[in-house]
């Protein structure tokens, strides 16, 4: 279980690092998705892997961290909100400059 | 109210900019107003908000109750306070000289600066590391839509490295998150300071790395080297105002290393203590070499303010990286750069509008209109930005190499920011004779003819606005600087705020 979400993590953060080093506009926006991806896996392991447990204390003899879940959760509505913002920010771009390089120009 | 008080410079810009929100069908010069009434209610809690600390306490905003470490804290200590007095003192002479015309180039401009000025006062008062990352985004997306404001190819262009770089931040400071909340078990900034004092050696490979890497973050936000390329394209190229705003986001981030280097790493961390200290002197001084290499070889005025942001941001960790004394120098020094900061940019746009026909460029031109205001001003923002007697830039240097005086690294650090200030000073005369003395005649017909007024009542107000706090400060020094050395006093104690946010639970 350790070894698959470390491996997962460390997949999605290396592709992420990627894309991010491309030129285009496109491959920048999915490097930052994979990266926030990544982040979110890795933010749910920072309250230790457990599973089929309640986020509760006193339910049963161990319980699943609730406050990484907290955090996922805010994590993954400001990631989509910034994502749909750098997409529109790219899509101005590539009308405004037209080319799709990061640096506005080919 | 009192006891309400240190959420108040948050809630204030919040609700402004839903009830501006709300009444977008008002004509502008209505919505200009409320903005501008908002503003000022901002600076009058952020008087109130110091007066209350002033004394040295630590007002701890529990919310929703909930007792600390479980429940989100806001803290509010002189160092908090004195932030966001500067930020809303800043934000209001900016927002007034955007009454000028900036504000109308595209939609939802007050929606967006309120929204700005709620993630920055946010950001000074939380007491909790995941809060200080949400905030960190609200004030971001804010800022992608003030900077993109009005569009065009330049900004779409310089906007995207921002963006890109900012969000990548962002994904960065989770990963820092994570890392702290994996090893120390705590969010709330007080508690990962205790808790570090008793932490177990397992953990202190994970700890330390997540501690590194936040300092990357806060290095980006405050554009420290070599995090610092996206500055300069993204701030000369935006519109005045907004980049007389942005001169207090880099400010953001020097409060946010500030904070971690002397709480959640200060003294009382154990292994933790000091992780910041031996990066932040060397990479400070270097920064204010590579800003003031790209001061001397900028080509125009708003490239220019945005490399000497650059070298106000290497000047001002110099200062805090050295000692209680240093960090009391720095804290006087910070608002003088900022309005100087912000002075230049005003200035750089209302010369470009004026020139007839090479803008703020750095390249010989007919005589402006309103040369001799303009120059005038020139040279008085330009004697404040150099750091020249008689105003409080030459207090806040001299007492930067005073504090460095008692430094084992006296010996570079004192060079170099004597050679930077000699560099600031040819910069900013180059700028001044190539932009009002070298004249020539380019024939009738060729560039832009525009007659503008001498200066708008709007762009005068906040300039002169920005000049008269510098000068309240050259005036105000003694008690200033005394604030200042009880704030860095205040800082070198993390104990007292470990008690005032958990109290005597722990």
């Amino acid at each position: 279980m350790e070894a698959l979400i470390a491996i997962a993590i460390g997949a999605l953060t290396g592709c992420g690092v990627y894309l991010l080093l491309r030129a285009r506009s496109f491959a920048v926006v999915l490097g930052l998705t994979l990266l926030s991806y990544a982040v979110n896996l890795f933010l749910f392991a920072s309250g230790r892997l457990v599973v089929g447990k309640p986020p509760i204390i006193g339910t049963a003899d161990t319980f699943a961290d609730p406050l990484p879940q907290a955090l996922v959760l805010t994590a993954i509505v400001i990631g989509f909100a910034m994502t749909a913002f750098v997409i529109m920010l790219a899509l101005r771009m590539r009308a405004d400059l037209g080319n799709d390089h990061v640096d506005g120009r080919d | 109210m009192s006891a309400h008080l240190p959420i108040l410079p948050i809630l204030a810009p919040f609700l402004a900019g839903l009830l501006l929100l709300a009444l977008s069908g008002l004509t502008p010069a209505v919505r200009r107003a409320l903005s501008v009434g908002a503003m000022g209610l901002q600076v009058a809690i952020a008087l109130a908000l110091l007066a209350a600390t002033s004394g040295g306490e630590i007002l701890v905003y529990r919310l929703g109750d909930w007792p600390a470490p479980w429940g989100i804290v806001l803290m509010a200590d002189r160092l908090s306070a004195w932030f966001v007095l500067l930020a809303t003192l800043l934000a209001f002479l900016a927002l007034v000289h955007a009454g000028d015309g900036a504000d109308l180039r595209g939609r939802h401009f007050h929606e967006l600066y309120q929204m700005q000025l709620f993630g920055i006062a946010g950001a000074f008062l939380t007491g909790d590391l995941f809060n200080l990352f949400v905030f960190f985004e609200v004030l971001l997306i804010s800022s992608y839509g003030l900077l993109l404001h009005g569009a065009g190819a330049q900004r779409l262009r310089a906007g995207l490295h921002y963006v890109v770089l900012n969000l990548i931040g962002s994904a960065v400071f989770l990963f820092a998150a994570g890392l702290i909340y994996a090893s120390l078990g705590t969010l709330n900034m007080a508690d990962i300071a205790l808790r570090a004092g008793q932490m177990t050696p397992e953990n202190l490979g994970l700890a330390r790395a997540g501690g590194l890497l936040l300092f990357a973050v806060f290095a980006l936000k405050a554009a420290l080297l070599p995090l610092f390329l996206w500055l300069p394209a993204a701030y000369a190229n935006t519109s005045a105002p907004v980049a007389a705003l942005f001169a207090i986001m880099t400010k953001v981030g020097a409060y946010a290393l500030l904070r971690a280097d002397t709480l959640m790493f200060g003294p009382a961390s154990g292994p933790l203590a000091g992780l910041f200290e031996p990066w932040l002197l060397p990479l400070a001084l270097a920064t204010l070499v590579i800003a003031m290499l790209g001061a001397l070889a900028a080509e125009n005025l708003r490239r220019l303010a945005a490399w000497l942001v650059v070298a106000s941001i290497g000047m001002l960790l110099t200062a805090f990286a050295l000692d209680a004394n240093g960090i009391a120098a720095g804290l006087y020094y910070l608002p003088h750069s900022t309005f100087a900061a912000a002075l230049l940019f005003l200035l750089a746009e209302g010369i470009a509008r004026r020139r007839p026909a090479r803008a703020d460029l750095f390249s010989p031109d007919r005589d402006m209109h309103g040369f001799r205001l303009w120059g005038g001003m020139f040279f008085l923002a330009a004697v404040a930005s150099a750091g020249l007697p008689p105003l409080s830039g030459f207090l806040g240097k001299f007492m930067i190499l005073r504090a460095a005086g008692e430094h084992a690294a006296q010996a570079i650090v004192w060079p170099v920011i004597l050679v930077a200030a000699l560099a600031g000073v040819i910069a900013l005369a180059r700028a001044g004779s190539s932009l009002f003395f070298r004249t020539k005649n380019l024939g009738a017909g060729t560039g832009r003819q525009q007659v503008r007024p001498a200066g708008s009542p709007h762009e005068l107000t906040a300039i002169a606005g920005l000049f008269l706090l510098i000068l309240a400060l050259t005036v105000a020094a003694g008690p200033v600087v005394e604030f200042t050395r009880a704030t860095a006093a205040q800082l070198a104690d993390p104990i007292a705020y470990i008690h005032a946010v958990l109290g005597g639970a722990r």
